[in-house]
């Protein structure tokens, strides 16, 4: 009997390194699109199954890794440079400032506007880590669905309907 | 120099193709091959750093039990271990000739802090980050 609870997906190597050909696809490119079916052809898996594979693997659905892989990018962005913010916005994957600002600040809890006036105030000493470790060390840790964040925000909920009590 | 790090080892998932990739497509060279039973001590060796040693484990029994060898091939396959740097002269002469060779890379040769550093992985998913020497 297998007394193992985890999916046995979650512990076959050779999928697991095909499944990490994906997510080092995303990180290459966060900012194209990438439909589960794209995913599924990279990692050589039907695309009924990658999802659930990823997410078993990495403990992220995989459009939710991609998320915070563009809101880390544009984070640096926003620090590095002084690019327009809807330059950054579509340089990173979005096709409108709205859902951009609006994904942003879901995830972070800042405007990019207000993050970028915050980081670039601030003093900086050029870091000793090699800058793509330190940027990674820096990703937003999205353990829940932007939607659920969203709603757990206190009057946070973005235009959904509010639920009345009787 | 007499004291110091002799060997860092990988956990690679078969050590026959870690041996190929680090020797034929990287260009180092086999320090110790030697079996034992079923335990085998592999390690290579930079040819420009011969004081130090790159070793190519296996995780087996007995030196961990067969669930814990399990998910460290997992973790590895996962890209789950810790960064790796390999320095080089010239980044993307590096990135052109190795990827020649059928390196896997993850990162192409970008400018970043004044050098350029690009990735890539080993055939079991160890991700090492090369970066181009400071000149100076």
């Amino acid at each position: 009997m297998d007394m193992d609870a985890r999916p046995r997906a979650a512990r076959d190597p050779a999928l697991l390194r095909r499944l990490l050909r994906a997510k080092d696809r995303m990180d290459a490119a966060s900012h194209e699109d990438w439909p589960v079916q794209r995913l599924a052809r990279v990692s050589d898996v039907s695309a009924a199954h990658f999802a659930r594979s990823f997410k078993d693997a990495f403990g992220v659905p995989p459009h939710r890794y991609l998320l915070t892989r563009r809101i880390e990018r544009a984070t640096a962005l926003l620090r590095d440079t002084d690019l327009p913010i809807l330059d950054i916005a579509l340089q990173t994957g979005w096709n409108s400032l709205g859902t951009f600002g609006r994904t942003f600040r879901d995830i972070t809890g800042e405007s990019p506007g207000a993050l970028r006036a915050r980081e670039q105030a601030a003093p900086r000493s050029p870091a000793p880590v090699p800058g793509c470790y330190l940027s990674a060390a820096h990703r937003p840790d999205l353990t829940i669905a932007v939607s659920e964040k969203r709603r757990l925000q206190p009057g946070g909920d973005n235009g959904a309907p509010i639920e009345e009590l009787p | 120099m007499s004291q110091g790090v002799g060997v860092v080892g990988l956990y690679v998932r078969d050590q026959d193709e870690a041996l190929k990739f680090y020797v034929e497509k990287l260009g180092f060279r086999v320090h110790t091959d030697a079996r034992n039973g079923d335990y085998r001590w592999l390690t290579v060796q930079h040819p420009e750093q011969p004081s130090f040693q790159l070793g190519l484990f296996v995780p087996q029994p007995p030196t961990v039990d067969a669930a814990t060898a399990q998910d460290l091939r997992a973790i590895v396959a996962k890209g789950g271990m810790p960064p790796l740097v390999l320095i080089v002269d010239d980044c993307r002469a590096s990135y052109e000739q190795m990827r020649g060779r059928g390196v896997e890379f993850t990162q192409e040769p970008t400018d970043r802090y004044g050098t350029v550093d690009a990735g890539f992985r080993d055939p079991s998913g160890n991700g090492w980050k090369m970066i181009q020497a400071r000149q100076g």
